[in-house]
């Protein structure tokens, strides 16, 4: 046997970083290596990525940039290529995406994707699936249990409206409501699976400012009713400065800048990738 | 078993033939045209009709077929598909089945219920004999109407504008039109080309098995569509080897395993193919965006 | 106004309308109102009427285009024929055998119709739709070599013919290959078919209205997000295809039931075409347009008699007419103009009159 050899231990300087007053809490989630090729391209590379409890994160970057796909395979849409995801500690290897949606991510689309010949009320019992028991028979047969169950979903289902100021429309169907009303009715939808992280996919597109202003108030009041951590991708910049209190910038599939707002505005690398090199511009 | 192979080939090159009408309106109108099959009754009709009352002879009968089933085709899509353009693919496949019994009934009516001993257009030809094995001239000519159509249609949708302009409205409807295709012009010709090939099918089944019956078409119809699906359906290449291979398993299902379960076999192992490659056997992988 | 549309919410309307028809039709036939052709439609309406509703819950709630229907109702029909002959010397009461053939038949339809959604639902779409067409005549052909015989030693079965089912002496056939069943004991009444309407309607109108029908039409409206709101997509779109080859069995032994003699080719692709033509008629998704649709359809042929052999060439034409009134707006409007044009006449007429 021969004598073991004393190797120099270092500590490895971790890529990143959480608010402070989620410290000591577990981290909702945490990537590392994340990445994903469609062919030859290499659509995302070496992301890597901490999420505090109650943190709220912006992820921006031009287009193209490979900000939805980040979301489609934190979500399981997509399987990466490489590197792990860990949700709320759990390794998400192999979940299918309702399977993701039950251990506690919850999203929205850029394209608004809506039960459309459903109503309101439908849509968000639909996001309480999980959380509403009672078996087929019981259904089938109109057991106790569905009744004391389906007035419980609709209370709660009201309640959450609420929150968007939405309870009166619970009845019509969710295609006919309006551009903004249905982009609402999706995060209240994605808020009712109960998650412990709540993704945002321009959450604010085709908005007015006073309608952005409203939105950025019930994004922050979501996070501390519900005490869960959002991530964001949006592309109107007084939103994501108002309310993120980190920002990822993506270019090209990889993470070119992380830090507080003040931190990326000042960033040259940042300032680049969205106005160009001073050469270019000539 | 040479003899088998060749029947494979004849049945299939039918099969082909019909199955690139499904595949060509899949492809740029989305619809299953479910009165494709009928319309190969009415070419055989038509042929019947020509050489027994006319008496004319296999080529312009064949040919008179052909218009017949063309001018169906467009009479047919106009007044019955072209006010669905905007409609719920199911609804338009309601409408072709309607059709399709119409076809079947109006035939029923003109030429009743009996069947007719379709004369052999291409018994003049003589047989191939190559020591014990005998190929029927049918089997070349189908064979070769097949090789002819498929290396035209190719010429066509690659080289011609028209042909261009089909595959642009199997692309992207929308598109097509903001670039200057008259899509609607487009689907017409669509229809008439297929119906034509129909026509061309008809004469061929039915020279290689001559009882016409009103019902004639449905059952080919039905499996040929199904060997476009087979092959990928919108694909031109796809819809000619689902067809080919389609009728040399049919055959050999036939004569090695059972006449009566032919059929349920040819279906068990499209349902293997579908399983194993989800859009046929060249059919392109359309995924949605998320 | 208000009484009305929670009535149809609820889709209660479908019961009453259910009873009704039942009602209007007892009476009419117990007074002798009603021709012998028609009376011998009744059990084939409400037949149809179930396959239409079955159709439906595959089609109008999951979202998935099925042309394989009639497959199931033909595994019903002749597993209750089968059940009904075996159980003819222990179970007089043909009612109570009637019961028996129409559960266990439900029960072997909705088998054979879990194993071929397993592969089935993998597929999307057009592709789907071919499979489950594949399916309907695979298992048309494969009942056309089945030959089950009864003796006193019980069940025989064979693939080749009625002499290697080794039958003694005294046994029966029942299902004899292409010639089907012959010989049936009649069992099945109006009656028993409106109880099973009923009773279909409660199931599926029930499903629908609960937690799993709710994840069904989610499904249906977008499986991205029904996923991403922790749907399993296989499960749910299993269980409405399930539960809908479950209630066509039920309806085929209630058919098969009716007649005494049944061929397996009865059961093709044009029946499988037929009902799902009731269902587009009647409204994708609208159970009591399914009802209404199945039912007219079912005796038009018999009223367009007077049209002798153009009846089945009318009935194609009004098929096509009335898709491309319901589904193109030109139509739709140089229609209800004509219509009110004649009404305006009809009124003008009545005031004239006065």
């Amino acid at each position: 046997m021969s004598k073991r050899e004393e190797v120099k231990l270092v500590n490895v300087p971790s890529p990143n970083f959480i608010p402070e007053r989620d410290m000591g809490k577990p981290l909702v989630l945490e990537a590392s290596h994340l990445g994903i090729d469609f062919g030859g391209l290499r659509a995302v590379d070496e992301f890597n990525i901490a999420i505090g409890a109650t943190e709220i994160c912006g992820l921006i970057g031009p287009n193209g940039a490979g900000k939805t796909t980040i979301f489609n395979l934190l979500t399981k849409v997509y399987e990466p290529t490489r590197g792990m995801i860990l949700l709320d500690g759990k390794d998400t290897h192999n979940m299918k995406p309702a399977q993701v949606c039950e251990a506690g991510i919850a999203r929205t689309f850029q394209n608004i994707r809506l039960f459309d010949k459903l109503t309101v009320e439908e849509n968000v019992k639909i996001g309480m699936h999980n959380h509403i028991h009672y078996g087929t028979a019981t259904g089938v047969f109109r057991l106790p249990k569905y009744w004391s169950e389906e007035r419980r979903a609709h209370e709660y289902a009201l309640e959450l409206l609420n929150i968007f100021g939405m309870a009166d429309l619970a009845g019509e169907q969710a295609g006919s409501l309006p551009y903004g009303a249905q982009r609402r009715l999706e995060i209240v939808r994605a808020l009712a699976t109960q998650p412990k992280l709540l993704l945002l996919d321009e959450p604010a597109a085709g908005m007015n400012p006073s309608e952005t202003e409203d939105l950025m108030n019930n994004i922050r009041k979501i996070r501390d009713d519900f005490q869960i951590a959002i991530m964001l991708i949006e592309h109107d910049m007084k939103l994501v400065m108002g309310i993120c209190e980190s920002i990822v910038v993506l270019n090209f599939g990889k993470i070119i800048a992380k830090g507080t707002p003040s931190q990326i505005q000042n960033d040259p690398k940042v300032i680049e990738a969205y106005l160009g090199t001073r050469k270019e511009e000539q | 078993m040479l003899t088998y192979l060749i029947n494979g080939l004849s049945l299939g090159s039918v099969y082909a033939i019909i199955a690139l009408g499904y595949t060509m309106v899949y492809g740029i109108a989305k619809m299953l045209n479910f009165a494709h099959g009928d319309v190969i009754m009415i070419g055989g009709y038509v042929a019947f009709c020509s050489t027994s009352y006319l008496g004319l002879g296999p080529i312009p009968s064949t040919l008179f077929a052909v218009v017949v089933c063309t001018v169906l085709g467009i009479v047919v899509e106009r007044l019955a598909y072209k006010p669905l353009r905007n409609a719920t693919s199911l609804a338009v496949l309601i409408t072709a089945i309607g059709v399709s019994y119409f076809l079947q009934n109006a035939a029923l009516l003109i030429w009743s219920s009996n069947p007719k001993s379709f004369p052999n257009l291409v018994g003049s030809i003589p047989n191939v004999v190559i020591g014990e094995l005998v190929i029927p001239s049918t089997a070349i000519v189908t064979v070769i109407a097949n090789l002819l159509i498929m290396l035209a249609l190719t010429m066509f949708t690659g080289r011609t504008k028209m042909g261009k302009a089909m595959r642009a409205v199997s692309e992207d409807k929308g598109a097509a039109q903001l670039m200057g295709i008259n899509v609607n012009r487009t689907i017409s010709v669509t229809f008439a080309i297929g119906s034509g090939l129909a026509a061309i099918a008809g004469v061929l089944l039915c020279s290689a098995y001559p009882t016409l019956m009103p019902t004639t078409g449905s059952m080919p119809g039905i499996k040929a569509f199904t060997a476009a699906v087979f092959g990928g359906i919108g694909s031109i290449p796809g819809a000619m080897l689902g067809g080919i291979l389609l009728g040399v398993i049919e055959i050999f299902a036939k004569a090695y395993i059972s006449t009566q379960l032919s059929d349920a076999i040819v279906f068990a192992v499209l349902i293997v193919v579908l399983l194993v490659k989800p859009t046929g056997l060249l059919g392109k992988k359309v995924s949605e965006k998320v | 106004m208000k009484l009305l549309s929670k009535l149809t919410k609820n889709g209660y309307q479908n019961y009453i309308i259910v009873i009704l028809f039942f009602a209007v039709f007892q009476i009419l036939s117990s007074t002798g109102h009603i021709s012998n052709s028609l009376k011998g439609q009744l059990v084939p309406i409400v037949v149809y009427v179930i396959m239409a509703l079955s159709l439906n819950l595959v089609v109008g709630i999951s979202g998935e285009l099925s042309l394989g229907h009639a497959g199931f109702m033909s595994v019903g029909a002749f597993t209750g024929i089968i059940v009904s002959a075996t159980l003819q010397n222990s179970i007089p009461n043909g009612s109570i055998r009637l019961v028996f053939a129409i559960v266990i038949g439900a029960v072997f339809a909705g088998v054979i119709g879990f194993l071929i959604s397993v592969p089935v639902l993998r597929l999307n779409g057009d592709y789907l739709a071919i499979v489950t067409l594949a399916f309907g005549e695979i298992i048309k052909n494969l009942l056309n070599i089945t030959y089950v015989g009864l003796d006193s030693k019980g069940l025989h079965l064979s693939t080749k013919d009625i002499a290697s089912m080794n039958m003694k002496p005294d046994g029966i056939t029942i299902l004899n290959g292409p010639m089907g069943a012959l010989g049936t004991v009649k069992i099945s009444t109006f009656f028993s078919g409106i109880v099973l309407l009923l009773l279909v309607l409660i199931v599926i109108q029930n499903l629908v209205a609960s937690r799993c029908g709710r994840a069904i039409m989610a499904l249906r409206d977008n499986r991205i997000a029904g996923e991403a709101c922790g749907l399993s997509a296989t499960k749910y779109k299993m269980i409405a295809f399930v539960t809908s080859a479950a209630i066509a069995g039920s309806a085929g032994a209630l058919y098969g039931l009716n007649y005494s003699t049944l061929v397996p080719k009865k059961f093709d692709f044009n029946t499988s075409i037929l009902i799902l033509v009731f269902v587009v008629l009647g409204g994708i998704g609208n159970m009591t347009g399914s009802i209404i649709a199945a039912a007219l359809l079912t005796v038009l042929p018999e009223m367009l008699r007077t049209f002798r052999d153009y009846r089945m060439l009318v009935y194609a034409i009004v098929l096509i007419l009335v898709m491309i009134v319901t589904n193109n707006e030109k139509a739709r409007d140089a229609l209800t103009g004509l219509l009110r044009r004649f009404r305006k006449k009809s009124v003008k007429e009545g005031t004239a009159n006065e």
